[in-house]
């Protein structure tokens, strides 16, 4: 790289020096170089995702501009005559047309059909795994929390992303996916009718929504997408990556790999890695056949209709919500007004809304929400492991419950064909797993957390056990212990247990509504707690147990025996 | 002991700052642990492998695009789909060896070659306190050269304004699509309207539905109007034949069936999928999407799911020639409610 | 758009018209005549329930046939279905199913029925094939009603594989899915995969309507396209998925699945590698 140590001006010798120098002098690159071609970043392997779904938008991008040479969004009526025989004269959509002689008339159209699609499923659930990682360790914790609604509103939109672009293909598959919708906003009071006949340009299904969905598809979501990476990854920079506790690793340092050249070289290569394994994907394994779906019409229906996985989970609970409460109570009401009576179908919108309304409410506020619970303002640039905030890995697994539940609703058909028990077992069944499951999956993840923080205890405390027994000459049996070194037992202590904080009555003597309900959240989160290990306990511990600790003095004089 | 955290390097003090080792009993952070080298570190020989296997992996890489062209010229397709899959894979496979023979190749190299220090930088704060006092001054003198705080007239005015300019924003989405109007209150159907076959469009004769039998419906001359398939979405209708004795029919809908014939809208009264799923022996109709069920025993109420809704029926009868019409459009709307079903 | 439209279907209607003349001259044609004939005769037969099943009878049975019917019947059957066939509490009468419902549910060793459950399911067959055509010709015996199919209506290769694919969408795919890889029903039932059905048991199976699927008369759908539906199935199993391994044809979930699994499997493999440490 060029540089110039002295005010005079620089001369490049070489070729590429003066190459380089032209463009330095230009754009400024000396001072990008300095600013970045050091700068460290922490490595740990549940760091990767982000740059996962990086790169799979990447790839996304590639593959899917060169779908948009070949596809045709027009919902003009034609009779297809490409290679496929079994649709060949069948009266279809252009659009679907087009798809499918992407799929068997142009080379490596197939191909780019099924890597592209592969990257939106690897996408979305990278971008998933990814904030699950943020949440799991408190990255989202000060100064973070602005990137975190970043990150929630990147997920909105992999979601909207995938959705729009599932529609495309207009095939019989996503013109039911696509009914539904239509069904959905018609149940939305007041507007939903209106809703509808602007977003199709008439009556479902019409001949404009394809194209319409193609222009959110292609363009709008992406740039908006290409926008909040940028500020995504603008305030990674400003914040420095955050990284675990261990040694050498403080709140106030960055302990990694430069840039230049393992960062770089690693990062650089996964993205490699990640296209090749797409691509592998794509080679060997069909998805979205949209030849067998056959063109959109809206009174053909396949058996197993469901949306991408991760659009299933409102398909799911579509399906839990009954629609009747026993004989007489139904959740369609007609309301009398003076004009006329009305219709509230809130056996279609309390599922679409509502569970989405939970999630999305508490994923956006939780940083906020765990900040008053803790009252905790420090910056953290320190993660947690998942087992050191018991309460809040607790509510991550609720979640995934939750989700997982609701996407085993959107296959209760396939589960019962498949499991051989009855489609209408599984939906009850479901119906009850979907309240109880997450209370449940909090219970056992925190208790499993809090022991998993024991046993860091005891490890710290005691040792690694060996599996040696040993009998000491007055006839004793122990378990020799290998105490663990001062780095590995660091790792093992260095964590915050914050205690429950007990509501203080004020100058009155009373407290507050807020006050008790911040007790209450602070008990629900903080009741059960393991303290880290001090440095007074493990020399009490060495005191106290003399022998069953087997350090290496211990296990000299156990030998000498 | 305590460990000084201060002394990594953390310019200022004003943030405070989530630190292990903020109380006195709590161990002292050991520092980062010794380097250990790696094989290629201690042998010479180690390190001409991992250079050879580096090499050999991007070589890897070539022998893939090569793949990849082989399957693009050298696989024409000929409209079999074996043809299809073979070039599916040789490019697939071609892109996946081109693309993972230089990743893992770059990371081995970075693994194994190249420095593996672990390195540490100092944080630094995020808004130091200087800069806050600056900007500050700069956006307080900003804002009384502009003199927006002297001048309320010019504030206010261009407050309404900027309120108002973007409404028309707004409405020029106003033609996205016409006003729904009754339009989703009727359908195709009619007095006299043959019922026939989907998608043939063939008329169908009381005499051909025996009992067990289904027949999928569209109404007579679908296939030829503009909007078919606006009209096919609402006016699609599943055709069975029970026993006579098995129907119940309600007051008033007692000749709404020819002699065990029925006619159901198929659209789900949930969100519009076909309840296309007919079980001859139960007389339950499932719709696929959402396993709502309806019972044709008690003209399709939901028995269970998410419907809250019977299916409307279509009133049909039998015209002189002994084919199936209907004897007018559905006496409701049919499919997913919407606000103004009523 | 709308003039592109009108003038698509008519061409539609042309492709339809040609495509009947040049059906007049398919060795079929006379079948097909013959079987119109049926039909009218069938028709003033055909009171009120199990009419227009009329159709070529190439298996002809003999009275040594239905003897033998007789007893096989007596032994294996008659213990649920009553003498006679005339049926009982525990089973339908076979009194007018016709040979083809015979020959599809023993055939497919769905009976006789292992054990009671939401329906009867299909297991290695009890019966040779001989015992079965006496069976048959037994129950057909006892009332008019379909019989089994002709070889050449069930020769796949001359149905017309896009046609009987529109027709498979519209009457069957809602509940054998749209690559047949079949469904959930009510209550534990289920419509099975037609993957590896043989085309005489997918004919026997539209013509007589086994347990809760409805009955496809000819009526509904005529031999001819009854032969194109089975051109389809057959068409789609043979060529299998030009783009890999289906994934069992079951659509995004085991597509979702996969990625999960499978993909982000993979990928976490990648990260600790590249993650960790070199030794």
């Amino acid at each position: 790289m060029s540089s110039s140590t002295t005010t005079q001006t620089y001369v490049p010798k070489t070729r590429v020096g003066k190459v380089t120098d032209y463009v330095d002098s230009r754009v400024g690159g000396s001072g990008i170089v300095k600013e970045f071609g050091r700068k460290i970043f922490p490595d740990h392997w549940t760091f990767m995702f982000g740059e996962v779904a990086l790169y799979t938008f990447v790839i996304l991008l590639i593959t899917g501009t060169f779908l948009t040479f070949f596809y045709d969004p027009s919902m003009a009526e034609t009779h297809y005559n490409g290679s496929y025989l079994p649709l060949r004269g069948v009266e279809m959509s252009v659009a679907y047309a087009s798809s499918l002689d992407i799929s068997f008339d142009v080379r490596g159209g197939l191909f780019m059909r099924q890597l592209h699609h592969w990257a939106a499923l690897l996408f979305a659930a990278s971008v998933a795994v990814h904030m699950l990682r943020v949440f799991f360790t408190g990255a989202f914790r000060r100064p973070r929390e602005f990137n975190w609604v970043v990150g929630c509103v990147l997920v909105i939109l992999s979601l909207a992303a995938g959705f729009t672009g599932y529609s495309l293909p207009d095939d019989l598959l996503s013109g039911n996916g696509l009914r539904i919708i239509d069904g959905v906003m018609k149940a939305i009071p007041v507007v939903g009718t209106y809703l509808s006949f602007f977003l199709f340009g008439g009556e479902f299904p019409g001949t404009m929504i394809i194209g319409r969905l193609y222009v959110l598809h292609i363009l709008l979501i992406p740039a908006v997408i290409l926008l909040m990476i940028g500020i995504h990854l603008f305030m990674v920079v400003l914040h420095k990556h955050s990284q675990f506790p261990g040694p050498g690793r403080t709140n106030t340092n960055v302990v990694g790999y430069p840039v230049g050249p393992v960062y770089a070289a690693k990062a650089g290569g996964f993205f490699f890695i990640v296209f090749g394994i797409l691509a592998a994907i794509a080679a060997a394994f069909t998805i979205n056949p949209i030849w067998n779906y056959g063109p959109y019409d809206p009174s053909p229906v396949s058996a197993g209709t469901q949306p991408d996985w991760y659009i299933g989970w409102v398909d799911g609970a579509l399906r839990l919500m009954p629609g009747t409460l026993g004989d007489n109570f139904d959740f369609e009401f007609m309301i009398p007004f003076p004009w006329g009576v009305n219709a509230l179908s809130l056996n279609v919108l309390v599922p679409a809304l509502v569970p989405a309304a939970i999630v999305f409410t508490l994923m956006f506020a939780w940083p906020w929400i765990e900040a008053w619970v803790t009252k905790d303002k420090r910056e953290h640039h320190l993660l947690d492991r998942p087992r050191n905030a018991p309460a809040r890995t607790g509510v991550g697994v609720a979640g995934i419950v939750f989700y997982c539940v609701l996407w085993a609703a959107a296959s209760s058909d396939l589960i019962a064909t498949h499991f051989l028990v009855s489609l209408n077992d599984v939906t009850y069944w479901l119906r009850a797993l979907v309240f109880i499951g997450p209370v449940l999956a909090f219970m056992v993840t925190r208790r499993i957390a809090l022991a998993l923080q024991r046993k860091d205890r005891e490890i710290a405390l005691h040792g690694r056990e060996t599996g040696r027994i040993v009998r000491l000459p007055h006839g004793e049996f122990i378990e020799v212990h290998e105490p663990v070194d001062d780095y590995k037992r660091y790792k093992l202590v260095s964590f915050d247990s914050p205690e429950v904080m007990v509501p203080k009555p004020d100058e009155n003597g009373k407290i507050s509504l807020l006050d008790k309900v911040h007790g209450r959240a602070s008990r629900f989160f903080f009741e059960d707690r393991v303290a880290p290990v001090t440095p007074k306990e493990l020399e009490a511990s060495h005191n106290d147990h003399h022998g069953e600790i087997a350090g290496a003095k211990d296990r000299e004089s156990i030998a000498s025996h | 002991m305590i460990m000084a955290d201060s002394s990594n390097g953390a310019p200022g003090t004003s943030v405070t700052v989530a630190t292990p080792g903020r109380e006195l009993d709590e161990f002292e952070n050991p520092g980062l642990p010794p380097h250990r080298p790696r094989l290629a570190d201690r042998d010479p020989r180690a390190e001409k492998r991992a250079e050879r296997q580096v090499a050999l992996l991007f070589l890897i890489s070539v022998l893939g695009t090569l793949l990849f062209f082989a399957g693009y010229f050298f696989v024409p397709l000929n409209e079999t789909i074996e043809r299809l899959r073979l070039q599916n894979l040789m490019l697939g496979l071609g892109t996946a060896f081109a693309m993972l023979g230089i990743g893992v190749g770059i990371v081995h190299w970075a693994k194994t070659l190249m420095p593996d220090h672990e390195v540490t930088e100092s944080r630094h704060e995020i808004r130091p306190e200087k800069d806050r006092r600056d900007a500050e001054k700069i956006v307080n003198d900003i804002l009384d050269e502009s003199g927006i705080k002297r001048r309320p007239l010019i504030r206010n005015t261009l407050l309404g304004a900027a309120l108002l300019a973007p409404l028309p924003a707004i409405a020029i989405f106003r033609d996205l699509g016409p006003l729904p109007g009754n339009s989703l209150k009727h359908t195709m159907w009619d007095t006299g309207v043959r019922l026939t076959r989907d998608p043939s469009g063939t008329p169908i004769r009381a005499s051909d539905v025996t009992i067990g039998s289904a027949f999928h419906v569209i109404p007579e001359g679908l296939n030829e109007v503009e909007n078919k398939l606006e009209e096919k979405a609402k006016a699609v209708v599943l055709l069975m034949r029970l026993d006579p004795e098995e129907l119940n029919p309600s007051p008033g809908r007692e000749n709404w069936g020819y002699d065990g014939i029925v006619a159901y809208s198929k659209i789900c009264t949930h969100v519009g999928c076909p309840v296309a799923l007919y079980e001859q022996q139960t007389h339950h109709l499932l719709c696929p999407c959402h396993q709502s069920t309806f019972d044709l025993e008690q003209e399709c109420e939901v028995i269970f799911g998410p419907a809250a809704r019977p299916l409307p029926q279509l009133p049909i009868e039998v015209d002189d020639e002994g084919y199936l019409v209907a004897s007018s459009d559905f006496q409701e709307p049919v499919g997913p409610s919407f606000w103004e079903r009523g | 758009m709308k003039n592109f439209s009108s003038s698509g279907t008519t061409r539609g209607r042309n492709h339809f018209v040609k495509a009947l003349s040049q059906r007049r001259r398919h060795p079929l044609a006379a079948f097909a005549l013959l079987l119109m004939a049926l039909l009218v005769t069938g028709g003033i037969y055909a009171a009120a329930s199990t009419a227009n099943e009329a159709q070529a009878q190439t298996t002809t049975f003999t009275a040594n046939d239905v003897e033998e019917g007789s007893k096989l019947f007596s032994a294996n059957c008659a213990s649920c279905h009553g003498m006679g066939a005339t049926g009982s509490d525990a089973a339908p009468s076979l009194v007018g199913v016709g040979a083809a419902s015979v020959d599809f549910q023993v055939g497919t060793g769905r009976m006789p029925l292992q054990m009671n459950g939401p329906q009867a399911q299909a297991k290695p067959v009890q019966f040779t094939e001989e015992q079965i055509r006496q069976m048959a010709a037994y129950v057909a015996s006892l009332g008019a009603g379909p019989s089994i199919p002709s070889e050449e209506i069930l020769d796949a290769s001359e149905g017309d594989s896009s046609n009987g694919g529109e027709l498979f969408r519209v009457n069957c795919a809602m509940c054998h899915n749209a690559a047949a890889a079949g469904g959930a029903l009510t209550r534990g039932k289920f419509a099975p995969s037609i993957d590896g059905t043989s085309e005489k048991h997918i004919y026997e199976a539209m013509v007589t309507g086994p347990q809760n699927m409805p009955v496809f008369s000819d009526a509904n759908i005529s031999p001819e396209d009854k032969q194109d539906i089975i051109a389809f199935l057959k068409t789609i199993e043979e060529q299998g998925s030009p783009g890999g391994a289906e994934l069992g044809s079951l659509g995004p979930v085991s597509e979702g699945l996969f990625i999960w699994v499978a993909g982000l499997g993979v990928v976490i493999a990648f990260t600790v590698w590249l993650t960790s440490r070199s030794s």
